[in-house]
């Protein structure tokens, strides 16, 4: 049970961003991927999502990747919030609320210390504000396995430290988290570290026979 | 169900809100088919033979005007990806998506297109069949909309490149909703091609659909 990913590689407008990844993840288990810029942090949780084609084999609780069960025990918040600016804060979350036919958009918006801002429309919110909110989706999407990118971009102290309780919570409720990070969070987490994919650039540009070719 | 309701919900705010877009399809279809007795003369004779015509192309142009942002502004906020990996099938997030564009662009244009085919001096017996061409053949125009919007998703001035691709597949559309009403002022029988288009609309928001995930999938993954 859990995550697993064996030999998984990407490649992208004929680039390899992601060569050959291995990791398990057990249920209750939270992993930060670690990794230079361009690393294929992004990427590897795209894929995880379902949202970029890849080679290799992923399986969560046994459900292959593509599948209908996978698909609907992913949740994934990318380096973009999905807000609409039109739309109050309250609206925003209680439309995801809806779609995922998730938890208390109250709940949520305590949790994400939203609740005074609430009525706001979200284009008078601040980065910081605009981030906790589209975290707070996760809050109501019951979704095991999360997949966040660079979540504490534009959040304080405070909101970190909110944000690792929620993850924290959602450990302890039997959810695995995969946390892209280039900061320190608290958490009782391994993390993974990501070599950049031109490692094997140089392999190639090291040998005189693939280099001529392709060099 | 609740799901498909409230993206239908939420496109609906999201279009009558500021910025939305929703009226200026409705402005810009009063405005060319003004243009027209300005452009013609007033006669009668000379804008009648010419007004369902007119009305048609007017509605065609208008449809298309909001029609590059329909998945536009959710690629770019991120909203697409998380919409992707959400319970709803893609197929039923376009059909839902071009419903709602129908809604807020579609159907004004079907109540107000009466008052302006008084200006155009339609001939009375073609205002009924003038209404039922426009309710029969406009959600066509949505749904083959969504296509060239998901086909044109991410591209720069993809707004234009929509616009040459899908204004050829409206005409079986535009044939056969103008001439209808031209029909029916003719003193013809016009069901046999009202019954036509209408089943040329329901093909269409059958495939459509089909067609219009199948390219958001292609865009998302590239």
């Amino acid at each position: 049970m859990g995550l697993s990913v064996t030999e998984l590689t990407c490649h992208r407008a004929g680039q390899r961003v992601l060569a050959c990844v291995d990791f398990r993840l057990e249920a209750g288990e939270a992993l930060l991927l670690r990794g230079p810029n361009g690393a294929g942090k992004s990427t590897l949780l795209r894929v995880l999502a379902g949202l970029l084609p890849a080679t290799g084999r992923v399986t969560l609780d046994g459900h292959p990747l593509g599948s209908e069960a996978y698909g609907e025990a992913v949740a994934y918040a990318g380096h973009l919030d999905a807000i609409k600016p039109q739309l109050s804060v309250r609206e925003n979350l209680g439309f995801w609320a809806a779609l995922f036919g998730g938890g208390s958009v109250e709940a949520a918006l305590a949790e994400a210390g939203l609740a005074a801002i609430s009525e706001r429309s979200a284009h008078a919110c601040s980065a910081g504000q605009k981030r906790r909110l589209g975290l707070a989706r996760l809050l109501v999407a019951p979704r095991r396995l999360w997949l966040l990118d660079e979540p504490t971009v534009a959040l304080d102290a405070a909101a970190v430290a909110r944000l690792e309780t929620a993850v924290r919570g959602h450990c302890a409720a039997g959810g695995l988290a995969l946390i892209a990070t280039h900061v320190t969070l608290d958490l009782p987490a391994r993390s993974l570290t990501l070599a950049p994919p031109n490692a094997g650039t140089a392999a190639i540009a090291a040998d005189p026979f693939l280099a001529g070719r392709w060099g | 169900m609740s799901a498909a309701s409230a993206l239908l919900g939420r496109e609906l705010r999201l279009a009558l809100r500021s910025g939305g877009g929703a009226g200026l399809g409705l402005a810009f279809f009063l405005i060319v088919l003004l243009l027209v007795p300005l452009g013609l003369g007033p006669e009668p004779a000379r804008l009648a033979p010419v007004a369902p015509g007119m009305i048609w192309i007017a509605a065609l142009l208008a449809s298309l005007l909001s029609l590059d942002r329909l998945f536009q502004s959710d690629l770019e906020d991120g909203t697409l990806d998380v919409l992707a990996t959400s319970p709803l099938p893609l197929t039923a997030l376009v059909a839902i998506k071009a419903a709602a564009h129908w809604l807020t662009t579609g159907l004004p244009l079907i109540a107000l297109a009466p008052l302006l085919a008084v200006t155009l001096h339609l001939p009375v017996p073609g205002y009924p069949w003038l209404i039922a061409s426009l309710a029969a053949g406009t959600p066509a125009l949505s749904f083959l909309g969504a296509i060239g919007a998901a086909i044109t998703l991410g591209i720069r001035r993809g707004g234009l490149i929509l616009s040459v691709l899908v204004l050829p597949l409206y005409i079986p559309t535009l044939i056969l909703g103008a001439r209808l009403v031209g029909i029916a002022v003719e003193g013809g029988e016009p069901l046999p091609a009202l019954a036509l288009l209408a089943g040329l609309t329901m093909g269409i928001l059958a495939l459509a659909p089909v067609a219009a995930a199948a390219a958001l999938r292609i865009n998302l993954r590239g």
